[in-house]
């Protein structure tokens, strides 16, 4: 495989169809000429990964959609049935689980990231944007899906999120049972939260082609957050570049083939990964007189958990506590005008960005795990200081970004 | 970037390569998801024979059963039908059964374990649709040649009363003879060989 | 690389807070091994005998389970099935939910999954930890399920157990004495270690009731991370033969 210009006009089949869609201009704009940094190394596996897996999840999503039956009475049953009686739909289930927890961490990878590259600054700021509703789509899909099951942990899950509504001031309680389509969580919470969580995935790959049609249009960052258009050679290619087809393709193909060796490992011998995943409650059927133990959603949600039960009442109101759960996600949205950093990747920014960005994600792990414990007075303590934590990363960073003293940002990329 | 030094034989190696043995992890992983949409085998295979009890089938009469969610029919074959058989012969595509439709035990002249009873698939093999019975000799519609058998009124295929195609009909195939076996006089047991646990 | 490797050492780490939080006395452990087809066999005896008549496993096939643990069909029809249920059938049984309610104030619970919510662990403990108490509507209570509904269906084989109470230091007047464990007072028609391998049985054979592909699934996890093993082989050596043009 060589770099040169666009091949000669094809012929043949190929030929046939570029006349009718421009299939080689596609081709060379965004594969065999698109150029990437070379530098870009372990944390660019996340996007292509993250990319497989949402094809995996709608695989696997439509085929248990074959089974799966939507409705109150039969929705528990159906899937028991899916991992006894339908030939490999224990595998299909499983991959969709394991599935929808890698997903997350994938994507989690994939923010972190953005924060260590400053890939949400300008010219980026729309491509972060839409990866932040990406975001969104996956919560919703996520939240829709776990009712499905219609086991205890599903159904007590919702209920209590689902309530959350009812926090809003006036409107709370018809807001509530509107979502519902009931008075509690029922057959018609069910089977329009079924009817959704089929609809969004398709939503999400839309945006998916969105944001890779963004990032196309202003080339991907590195971890030097060095611009590789400002040096170009004599026919215009970037001097740091690389086309995207074959080395990005190659490499991305080990990427695929090792995660999907973690994937598999955790499919094939703990697909309950210590409860994380599959949560044990979930084997009991849905029963609307009896509340777990303990219920708290999946891992995956558990920071924002934390957030909304560290916020105390105020005026016998939860609405703050809901407040500022929505807004840790929201505040997301406004990051490429919070750094005001001369310089875009962690690298070159000062200690204040590297000490801020190693507490967020500290304050992030932390919050995870204290929204999978009961509550508890120092549980609660600490989820309000690492609270404090996680906004003070986002609300200070116009301050200390501005403040700190940053490293010169060398001309050409290094490893 | 520097391609001197490319050993291009290298590369398309060490990509058909990958290539190759990616094609092959995507057909093993292929596998489930074309195995998924495959009847639930065991179960409905080993499960549900049905009963049907022809202590009250009059001769002459039809019962139906429902076996595998397909309708399945009993017939009490009389003296006259069963001696008009071997006439219809020469009208049939195949008279002697030799289309595997039926278990070896019923690959005999009465399609049958019992001549007095004969047990069908009630399903049409031309499209589908279940044929009409017709027991009466020489009806109107039907000619002073026909000695018993079914009509299909989707088509207009025939088959006589041991569910034998005509000639000349849409219908390719002779009707299907479920496994079926007699549990006692008066009771027989579809969806299962008698040689069977 | 060490954000990369921190990141991924608290993944493998988390499905430690999964035990963070345990309560309730310490279990004993059931030793589950689903390749002891006898003992599987023996536990699917058991289960038949002893708790069908109350709890079903309604998601189970009858000839899935014989099959999987090597039970001929004749045996299933005559010794296992009981009532007219066929071997394709679900083993559910005749027990009524409102007849649960009445008679243990509880509908009683289908089984399939126990082990799945509970742990194998559990359930051999709770077989294990009934003991006699006057208060309760059948006259006994359990060490790890307190005030259960359930009377003990097996007090025939094991024999009658006595709390173990804590040692008191000055107890307030009428607080409840702490138990913290059970001991065997009177014993049944079984001696302790028979009882105790009847319930492992029963233990096994539940854990292998509530995912009976497990076996298989790990079988065919190995196969698959060999294949994978394989397939990053020529995939690697390609990136670096690549990567070469790029300095």
């Amino acid at each position: 495989m060589s770099i040169e210009s666009a091949e000669p006009t094809p012929t043949g089949f190929l030929g046939w169809v570029d006349k009718r869609f421009p299939i080689m201009r596609v081709w060379n704009e965004h594969l065999a000429e698109y150029y990437a940094p070379k530098n870009m190394g372990f944390w660019s596996f996340f996007g292509s990964l993250a990319l497989v897996v949402l094809v995996l999840q709608i695989l696997t999503g439509v085929w248990l959609a074959m089974s799966y039956k939507p409705a109150a009475t039969d929705a528990f049953a159906s899937v028991e049935y899916i991992m006894r009686d339908v030939n490999w739909g224990w595998l299909l289930r499983y991959m969709h689980s394991t599935g929808a927890s890698f997903f997350f961490i994938l994507v989690y990878l994939h923010m972190f990231r953005g924060l260590l590259w400053g890939s949400y600054k300008n010219p980026r700021e729309l491509l972060w944007i839409i990866g932040v509703l990406l975001y969104l789509a996956m919560m919703a899909t996520a939240f829709f899906g776990y009712l499905l099951p219609w086991g205890q942990m599903s159904y007590w899950g919702a209920q209590v999120i689902v309530n959350l509504f009812s926090a809003v001031p006036g409107i709370g309680e018809s807001l509530s049972t509107w979502v519902r389509g009931d008075y509690v969580i029922s057959d018609a919470t069910l089977n329009r939260f079924y009817a959704f969580h089929y609809l969004i995935p398709f939503l999400i790959a839309g945006l998916v082609f969105v944001h890779i049609v963004a990032l196309h249009r202003v080339g991907s960052t590195n971890p030097d957050g060095i611009e590789i258009k400002k040096l170009k050679d004599a026919e215009g290619r970037p001097l740091d570049g690389i086309p995207f087809h074959p080395y990005y393709t190659v490499k991305d193909t080990v990427g695929i083939v090792v995660f999907a060796a973690i994937f598999s490992a955790v499919l094939f011998f703990a697909p309950d990964f210590g409860g994380l995943f599959l949560e044990a409650p979930n084997f009991q059927p849905a029963d609307p007189l009896k509340t777990p133990v303990h219920i708290a959603p999946v891992w995956y949600f558990t920071p924002y958990y934390a957030m909304l039960r560290a916020i105390p009442p105020i005026a016998a109101s939860q609405f703050p506590g809901v407040v500022v759960m929505f807004a840790a996600i929201l505040i997301m949205f406004f990051l490429p005008w919070l750094d005001r950093s001369p310089v875009r990747s962690i690298r070159y920014k000062g200690i204040l960005s590297k000490t801020f960005l190693g507490a967020f994600v500290v304050s992030f792990v932390v919050l995870a795990y204290l929204g999978m414990q009961p509550a508890s007075d120092l549980h609660t303590l600490l989820a309000r200081i690492f609270t404090g934590v996680y906004f003070a990363y986002f609300l200070l960073m116009p301050i200390y970004t501005k403040l700190e003293k940053t490293k010169p940002v060398p001309e050409r990329v290094t490893t | 970037m520097n391609t001197q030094g490319v050993d291009p034989k290298r590369r398309r190696v060490l990509v058909a390569a990958t290539t190759a043995v990616g094609v092959i992890g995507a057909g093993f992983v292929a596998v489930p998801f074309i195995s998924s949409l495959t009847p639930r085998a065991r179960a409905r295979a080993a499960g549900a024979p049905v009963e049907a009890d022809i202590s009250k089938l009059e001769p002459g009469a039809l019962m139906r059963v429902k076996w595998r969610g397909q309708p399945i029919w009993v017939v009490s074959r009389t003296e006259e039908m069963l001696t008009a058989l071997p006439t219809m012969d020469p009208r049939l595509v195949d008279p002697t059964s030799e289309v595997p439709h039926q278990p070896d035990y019923c690959k005999n002249p009465t399609r049958s374990i019992k001549p007095e009873y004969f047990v069908a698939i009630g399903i049409c093999t031309h499209l589908g649709c279940s044929p009409t019975y017709r027991p009466e000799f020489a009806p109107e519609d039907l000619g002073a040649e026909w000695k018993g058998g079914w009509f299909c009124p989707c088509h207009g295929s025939k088959f006589d009363l041991a569910g034998r195609v005509f000639k000349g009909v849409p219908a390719p195939t002779n009707l299907w003879i479920p496994k079926h076996r007699y549990l006692n006089d008066t009771t027989i047991l579809v969806g299962e060989d008698a040689g069977a646990a | 690389m060490r954000p990369s490797i921190i990141a991924i050492a608290l993944l493998l780490l988390s499905p430690l807070a999964a035990l963070a939080s345990e309560e309730g006395p310490p279990l004993q452990d059931a030793n589950i091994d689903l390749r002891d087809k006898a003992s599987l066999q023996r536990g699917a005896k058991y289960f038949t005998n002893y708790c069908m008549g109350c709890h079903s496993l309604q998601y189970m096939r009858w000839n899935r389970m014989a099959e999987d643990i090597g039970i001929p069909d004749d045996e299933l029809r005559t010794n296992l099935i009981f009532g007219d249920a066929k071997p394709g059938d679900l083993m559910t049984n005749a027990l009524r939910p409102d007849d649960g309610v009445k008679w243990f104030g509880t509908a009683v619970p289908d089984l399939t999954l126990v082990t799945r919510w509970r742990t194998p662990d559990w359930v051999y403990t709770y077989l294990k930890s009934f003991y006699q108490d006057p208060t309760r509507p059948y006259g006994v209570n359990n060490l790890i399920f307190p005030k259960v509904g359930m009377p003990h269906a097996l007090v025939n084989l094991q024999g009658l157990q006595e709390p173990v109470y804590a040692e008191s230091h000055g107890v307030e007047a009428g607080a409840e004495p702490h138990i913290i464990g059970v001991k065997l007072t009177q014993p049944g028609s079984l001696s302790e270690e028979e009882y105790d391998n009847m319930v492992r049985d029963l233990t096994n054979f539940l854990t292998y009731v509530g995912e009976p592909i497990k076996l298989q699934r790990r079988t065919l996890g190995l196969y698959v991370l060999l294949f994978l093993g394989l397939m990053f082989i020529p995939a690697y050596f390609m990136k670096k033969e690549f990567w070469k043009d790029v300095h």
